[in-house]
């Protein structure tokens, strides 16, 4: 039972056809994160028109090799933030951060993280946490490093 | 109930009599629990950390209440008892693999003991000449195994780095053994000291110790065991291996955590420079200098650990009333089975050898369509408690070209059915993930 709270079909979609897989060119930051723990890793590259701050996120690609729920959040990642605003993107990363880190006790909005509801489940087992939120980390630094890049220039 | 010493000796038994798991299991307290929603436990990650028995917990709670005191310090009758709680513990440890007292040295775990080497060797750059032989340098090298634990190798990387020497390793076969194709190229004159593992803790090979041994010295190399998988599971005898410096950890063989051993052939221990400096480790000390105390002491600067030495010794008794012999062959049995039911499920792939020669209880593997981290959450699920990632271990992963394994390892305490439980768990992970072989 608690296998199925964990792994919703939501995200078992997800992994199993993941959106927006695949790195593209072109793009302005790319990030390679890890996780120690199991080796899974991913490279993400994010794509911003406007670089500034009335970004918006036109494109997030990424490959990479882990396991179903660092694979399917980071397809939920892409769903959730190509399109919108930079703001906006950075507003649902925290969102989604804090639910992760909630060990289940954060009641996620769902206008906010949308198919990203589906891990409050995993969000109660800390060995899982870092899973999720792999894709998203590399979403984070890609986007503080076009960030940081259209400041220093 | 309490496991009896076997009637055909006082000690240790070489008989080949089975082991009585059940009553074994009753001195493990944590065996009775469950887990996820009820769920039976059972524990497959005695390689990550083994369960202890009552006897070792009562032995720590029994010195504390009893005898506790800071050791090597004070002359009140609690600081003579501790001390000699300490020091008898020391030699039942030495005894256990086979070799002298004074060649045993308490440390936090296994990696510290590793480090301790590690360190001493730069250290001895600033020692006197008495240190020489473990002075390294550029043009020296030391040789590692691509199957090595983190611990034996991070810190020899370290070490070449902080010295200028030279790393180099030997590599692994397709099937999981270690390569010794080029044994005389990779040890060689240059060759200084050569670090390997006894048994992998992913790949459950044991090494052919006494082959690196032989021709290290040949070179003049010392040799550094990694025994933290060999010592808990079978007899071992660092003195019969001919090795120089050796570590196991204290939580793996039924002790506590927070203690570790590292032998070192005494003259050796007697020539190194110190690591860790401080109270305890000092002959003399001066405003400006001081002198260092002979070994074992000279490598225990500051309070040491005690009660969890005085667990690592009711582990050692524990572990001899049993006899390593029949625990060595009750793992085998357990090993050959699970060896033989994974290697039979479609999409199962062993990463290590598939035969129980010369090899331990330590069970890796991949299956097909299902990520390790996914795999041992739906064993986790069914009550299994095994490891997965790459169990530090992660260029050993990466030359057997998986990201991740799962483990299963084994000890006395583990019964056949078991292996059973794995194997159903494994068959339930292909068919939540939707990989169930159509032939099944």
């Amino acid at each position: 039972m608690q296998l199925e709270q964990m792994y919703q079909e939501i995200i078992l979609d997800h992994y199993r056809h993941p959106h927006n897989h695949g790195l593209r060119d072109p793009f302005d930051a790319e990030s390679f994160q890890v996780n120690p723990v199991c080796g899974d890793e991913v490279t993400l590259r994010v794509r911003l028109t406007n670089p500034g701050t009335d970004a918006t996120i036109e494109d997030v690609s990424y490959a990479g090799q882990g396991c179903s729920i660092s694979q399917a959040s980071t397809s939920v990642l892409t769903d959730l933030v190509v399109g919108r605003p930079l703001q906006e993107a950075l507003t649902k990363e925290a969102a989604f951060s804090e639910l992760m880190q909630s060990r289940g006790r954060v009641d996620p909005d769902e206008d906010v993280l949308e198919d990203g509801i589906a891990f409050a489940g995993v969000a109660k087992y800390p060995a899982r946490v870092k899973c999720a939120l792999l894709g998203w980390m590399a979403f984070k630094d890609a986007v503080s490093r076009v960030v940081d890049e259209v400041g220093a220039s | 109930m309490t496991v009896q010493p076997p009637r055909t000796s006082a000690g240790a038994s070489t008989t080949a009599a089975p082991l009585d798991v059940a009553a074994i299991r009753s001195d493990f307290p944590i065996l009775d629990r469950t887990v996820r929603d009820g769920r039976k436990l059972v524990y497959l990650d005695s390689g990550a950390t083994s369960q202890r028995p009552r006897q070792v917990l009562d032995a720590e709670r029994s010195f504390l209440e009893t005898s506790n005191a800071a050791v090597h310090r004070g002359a009140h009758q609690l600081a003579e008892e501790a001390t000699d709680a300490y020091e008898d513990a020391r030699a039942k440890v030495a005894r256990f693999v086979g070799v002298g007292t004074d060649e045993v040295v308490f440390t936090k775990n296994a990696t510290e003991g590793i480090n301790l080497v590690a360190y001493a060797m730069s250290n001895a750059a600033t020692a006197g000449p008495e240190s020489d032989r473990f002075r390294l340098g550029p043009g020296d090298e030391v040789v590692v195994t691509e199957m090595e634990h983190h611990a034996n190798l991070v810190p020899w990387q370290q070490l070449c780095q902080r010295t200028g020497a030279t790393l180099r390793w030997f590599g692994v076969t397709d099937e999981g053994r270690l390569d010794l194709s080029d044994l005389d190229e990779v040890i060689n004159d240059r060759t200084r000291l050569v670090a390997v593992s006894h048994q992998s803790n992913v790949l459950g090979t044991i090494n052919p110790v006494e082959s690196v041994v032989e021709r290290a010295h040949r070179v003049g190399a010392l040799v550094v065991l990694d025994a933290c998988q060999s010592v808990p599971h079978g007899p071992v005898d660092f003195g019969e291996l001919g090795v120089d410096f050796a570590v196991f950890s204290g939580h793996k063989m039924l002790g506590p955590s927070g203690i570790g051993v590292l032998y070192g052939r005494h003259e050796l221990l007697k020539a190194m420079p110190p690591f860790l400096t401080g109270g305890s480790m000092i002959e003399m000390v001066y405003i400006d200098h001081s002198t260092f105390d002979e070994p074992p002491q000279r490598f225990e600067a500051g309070v040491p650990m005690t009660s969890q030495v005085v667990g690592l010794g009711a582990a050692i008794d524990y572990l001899s009333v049993v006899g390593m012999e029949r625990i060595a062959a009750h793992e085998h049995q357990l090993t050959e089975l699970a060896l033989r039911e994974l290697s039979a499920i479609e999409g199962v792939r062993i990463i290590g050898p598939t035969d129980t020669e010369r090899r331990g209880g330590a069970v890796s593997f991949v299956i097909d369509g299902v990520h390790p981290h996914d795999a041992g959450q739906v064993l986790d699920n069914e009550g299994v408690q095994s490891r997965v990632g790459h169990h530090c271990a992660w260029p050993l992963h990466r030359r057997m070209g998986v990201p991740a394994t799962v483990r299963a390892s084994f000890y006395l305490y583990n019964e056949l059915d078991e292996v059973k439980d794995l194997v159903d768990a494994v068959r339930e992970s292909q068919r939540f993930f939707g990989v169930t072989p159509s032939a099944g």
